[in-house]
């Protein structure tokens, strides 16, 4: 076996000599057999892949009663993540006033209307706010009449409908009433049937979301919009205005937009979304069958990309240039490349000193926590653990595994849509020659390799990690900064190591692009050499020597 | 006179939340206690999420993680599946378990599972091994979190309180108010040479300080022991004008164990304080200690100094009933003219305590508003030129389109640092407030204009 295979991982001193091997048998210990068995499967020392063929783990499985979990319900991915950024959509909840009122722009996804007179609903929360009667008698009325007087009042584009857990038990139909509604009204109202139980974690409920927007708006618009090179970004939310960093970044390389899934983005923008050339995805997991079946029905290929990095940034832009086979693009993308690169690798020098060696954690979403890696490395830092929140195993493994997942009662919870080409508007935009030639330069479509990979020998990949593991994982590991959400924030923080939020980053960013990589060493620079956290001991209880002279006196 | 409120059939950005998440807040402040929500985990994400932003402190809940299956079988072994896992990572003292609208719309029995859980637990519970066990019913469907807030520590009284021995206790049920708030009541208290049993006590465990040990049940909150003594206490004080109009804590404990029970208005404000003082000054049969007798006249005060500032000005105030008829009667005091009082409880009762408060001060009732969102008060409020709103971080949106000033005070606040330790309540409290609001006056007035005021 090659020595590459048995290296260690590269700690901080105190840490040092920590066998992940064994702080994962404590991570388990306090778990009664069945639950420990569960989360065992759930816990990989990861291998390099030249080291080891198939290393597995559990994901996408359901957190057990009385764990404390990150993971939020189908409704939130649905509601929250996917129709959240949607500034012109009438979002109605359907259910008591709870879930509504989490849901009501509570991440910062920002977005820009155009003017002042520009539809933006995203301040408001809408809500049935079922009571006793609803319950018990049914909310079917009452949800038409939402429907009806927020069309009075807002005469919007079109209305959704979110359904919450009752909704499902007590049999409202949501479905039927947007097809009765969408008679009545004459504008386009769907349903999603999200209630919170649905699914194992969010993820289904992004699932549920993507459907619903390529059924019932994808393709409703043929216009063409101008542009040579015309792509949709999939899979990016504008958390802290990333999609405007990424949007700066294309337009500057003559790319244009035809759509975000869906940050910063508009209905016309998702029904018109069939007429790009690329699809491009940032978050895998979100998105992907969306890539699917748009290259199914509409012949639109798609590539995996990421903005989060100088590098990788650099990178996609660079593949997506290739794809499109165009000098003068590869050419403009290379001057753009050429001209932001010097400011970001200055503050690169600047902060690399202070945080060269230092360790990192990321606990987070379904694709977030492999690409911030890159941002850490590229300021020297390492990725001592991470996992996701959310993700399936192709997000950890590759999507080489797809074909041997097991499809469990909870993932057949969620409609598999047929889709066929669509006869009118299906194009392939790539001959055959062209797709060979691609190959041959070495081109890959659909290459989406996993976190995993990325990562170094003996890294800890932890899948829904608990409170419980995160605390263990803190106390034992010390990293030098550990990346989650607000509800880890400042459990950690109490324990004197910093946290960054990457759902909400804390209400910073950008992070991604070039712009945003800038934003990101400078803030990671600040936080992971604040002295505040010398300050956690007061005086006299670090100096043993001086505490007894006072006891003394 | 005003039109009514159009009824709308939607609630449009809610002045409310969900019932569960008032009860998770009370069982946090009980010591070594684990909120935990019986029904689908997103529930429990959602609240802690909020709890979280507020306060910017940990706060776990646990969740039976229902899923499809037992949203349509039932939920018992997830839920005795989840207790004994708490019970295994936790070490908490109690476990408080609040239902949400999936598992009371299936009709899950808990107290039933509860029992029969114990009964599985068998040695376990005899030796006091396991925690002890709260349950209390909060279908959001009907009711706020205010309501959540308050059937948990009933429930918690209901279920623990016990009369071991007598003792010269004082229980106090403060309500939903701020860590700064109850750590100034026990100051209070102490001053007066009371044992108060603080139901429920989030000062610590929702504004903890940085640790050098963590723990993963923050320390604080009232003792589980005392509140098993709370029937032998010598009187119960319980805090909201609304609140003692229903069934409270208070109440069971003086039905139950002969507590006599005194309910009166949030202290804010100077005649509310009044009251309170009062009260503690007959419960202790001792005059109000000189050090607050000071911070009372420094108050009033502060009162002459300040009403040129803001009479006659304008306000809408909005938030929980009872938070929201303490800070009326506290504004009508300083000159203040409530021009509308709303809140998305509809406890029946708001009306009428805005009322008691206002009569001696304003010849009219203000318009009070309940079960109000904020697309009503904003409809109704534009006619009324407000100048000034009070609220918690959800009115921002007004402040900003009316380009007035928002002064905030409750819950949630997600826009500004602190909220945690804003003190609403005694003489300290609102002479906070009045400086506050003062101030946000004075800025506004310089903001606005042209002049460049440097005295003011
Ligand atoms: S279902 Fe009920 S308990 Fe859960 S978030 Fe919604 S309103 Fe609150
Ligand atoms: S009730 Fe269901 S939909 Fe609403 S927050 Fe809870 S889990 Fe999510």
């Amino acid at each position: 076996m090659s020595s590459i295979c048995e290296e260690k991982l590269n700690l901080e001193e105190e840490t040092e000599g920590v066998d992940p091997e064994v702080l994962k048998k404590e991570l388990l210990e306090k778990y009664p057999t069945k639950v420990a068995r569960k989360r065992a499967k759930q816990i990989v020392v990861n291998k390099l892949a030249s080291c080891s063929e198939g290393l597995e783990i559990g994901a996408n499985v359901r957190t057990t009663p009385g764990i404390i979990t990150q993971r939020g319900c189908t409704y939130a991915g649905c509601k929250g993540v996917i129709l959240g950024p949607t500034r012109d959509i009438v979002n109605i909840t359907h259910g008591p006033i709870g879930c509504g009122f989490y849901s009501w722009l509570t991440r910062r996804n920002q977005t820009r209307p155009p003017t002042e007179n520009d539809e933006n609903f995203m301040t408001y929360c809408f809500s049935t706010d079922m009571q006793d009667k609803d319950i018990v008698f049914g909310g079917e009325k009452k949800l038409k009449a939402a429907i009806q007087e927020a069309y009075d009042l807002f005469k919007p584009k079109a209305i959704s409908i979110f359904s919450t857990c009752p909704v499902g038990l007590i049999g409202d139909d949501v479905h039927a009433v947007a097809r009765e509604m969408r008679e009545a009204l004459g504008i386009n109202v769907f349903g999603f049937s999200c209630e919170g139980y649905k699914g194992v974690s969010q993820s289904a409920g992004h699932h549920i979301a993507n459907n619903g927007i390529f059924t019932h708006v994808v393709g409703l618009d043929d216009s063409v919009k101008e542009g040579k090179y015309k792509i949709n970004l999939l899979g990016e939310y504008n958390i802290g205005g990333d999609a405007f960093e990424i949007d700066r970044v294309l337009e500057k390389c003559g790319i244009t937009v035809v759509s975000t899934f869906s940050g910063n983005s508009t209905y016309d923008q998702f029904a018109n979304a069939h007429t790009a050339d690329l699809n491009t995805v940032m978050c895998h997991r979100s998105i992907n069958y969306v890539a699917e079946m748009m290259e199914e029905k509409f012949g639109i290929p798609w590539i995996k990309i990421n903005f989060i990095g100088a590098e990788a940034t650099a990178k996609s832009l660079r593949k997506i240039a290739h794809y499109f086979q165009d000098q003068e693009l590869s050419d403009r993308v290379e001057a753009v490349i050429a001209e932001e690169m010097p400011e970001i690798l200055k503050v690169r020098e600047e902060v690399r000193p202070r945080c060269q060696g230092k360790t990192a954690m990321l606990f987070v979403g379904g694709s977030r926590a492999h690409h911030y890696q890159e941002l850490f490395k590229e300021m020297g830092m390492k990725t001592i653990s991470a996992g996701y929140e959310f993700a399936h195993r192709d997000d950890y493994e590759g999507r080489k595994v797809l074909p041997t997942i097991k499809v469990d009662a909870d993932s057949r919870n969620i409609e598999e849509l047929e889709v066929t080409p669509d006869p009118e508007r299906f194009r392939p935009r790539k001959s055959p020659e062209e797709l060979e030639r691609l190959a041959q330069e070495g081109f890959e479509f659909k290459d989406y390799e996993g976190m995993m990979r990325d990562m170094d020998n003996q890294a800890l990949v932890i899948d829904d990690i608990s409170q419980y593991e995160t605390e263990k994982l803190l106390e034992i590991y010390k990293p030098s900064i550990f990346c989650a959400g607000i509800k880890e924030k400042y459990v950690v923080q109490k324990q004197g190591i910093p946290l960054k939020q990457l759902h909400s980053y804390d209400y910073g960013g950008p992070y991604a692009g070039f712009k945003g990589a800038v934003n990101f060493y400078q803030e990671i620079d600040r936080m992971v050499n604040s002295k505040v956290w010398n300050s956690l001991k007061a005086p006299w209880q670090k100096s043993p020597e001086l505490s007894a002279k006072y006891a003394c006196d | 006179m005003k039109k009514s409120p159009a009824p709308y059939v939607s609630t449009t950005n809610a002045c409310k939340l969900c019932k569960p998440m008032g009860a998770c807040l009370a069982f946090r402040g009980i010591e070594g206690t684990v909120p935990f929500l019986h029904g689908s985990q997103g529930c429990a994400t959602y609240m802690r999420r909020y709890i979280i932003s507020h306060y910017r402190e940990p706060m776990d809940i646990a969740s039976s993680s229902l899923g499809e299956k037992h949203a349509v079988y039932g939920g018992e072994a997830n839920l005795k599946q989840g207790l004994q896992n708490v019970m295994a990572k936790y070490g908490a003292g109690l476990i408080g378990i609040a239902t949400t609208c999936l598992t009371e719309t299936i009709g899950d029995d808990v107290p039933m599972i509860v029992r029969a859980f114990r009964k599985e637990m068998g040695e376990a519970v005899r030796s006091e091994a396991i925690p002890s066990l709260v349950n209390v019913a909060t279908p959001s469907y009907s009711g706020t979190h205010m309501e959540g807030f308050q059937a948990a520590v009933r429930a918690v009284a209901d279920q623990l309180a016990d009369l071991r021995e007598r003792t010269e206790a004082v229980n106090l049920m403060p309500g939903f108010v701020s860590p700064a708030d109850l750590r100034y009541l026990k100051e209070i208290l102490q001053d007066f040479g009371l044992k108060g049993i603080i139901l429920p006590d989030l000062s610590e465990t929702l504004d903890g300080p940085a640790a050098q040990d963590y723990e993963k049940i923050p320390p604080g909150g009232t003792p589980i022991q005392q509140i098993r003594n709370m029937g032998g206490s010598r009187a119960t004080v319980e805090l909201g004008r609304t609140l003692s109009k229903s069934a409270t804590a208070g109440k069971l404990v003086e039905e139950r164990f002969g507590v006599p029970l005194h309910g009166v208005g949030m202290p804010i404000g100077l005649r509310e304080t009044d009251g309170f003082f009062q009260i503690l000054e007959e419960i202790r049969g001792v005059p109000t200690p000189e050090k607050h007798r000071a911070e009372r006249g420094r108050l009033i005060d502060a009162y002459v100094d300040g009403h040129k500032y803001v009479s006659e000005k304008r306000a809408v105030v909005y938030g929980e009933e009872d938070l929201v008829v303490g800070l009326t009667a506290f504004l009508v005091e300083i000159g203040i003219q409530p021009v509308l009082c709303a809140s998305g409880g509809r406890s029946g009762h708001f009306r009428e305590a805005i009322e008691e408060v206002t009569r001696d001060i304003l010849p009219l009732t203000p318009l009070v508003r309940e079960g109000v969102d904020f697309y009503e008060l904003a409809e109704e409020a534009e006619t009324l030129s407000p100048e000034l709103l009070v609220g918690h971080s959800k009115g921002y949106h007004l402040a900003k389109r009316w380009n007035i000033p928002l002064v905030r005070v409750g819950f949630p606040i997600h826009d500004r640092f602190g909220g945690q330790r804003i003190l609403h309540l005694g003489y300290r409290g609102a002479q906070h407030l009045l400086d506050r609001i003062v101030n946000a006056l004075i800025e506004k007035k310089q903001a606005d204009s042209p002049v460049g005021y440097g005295y003011i």
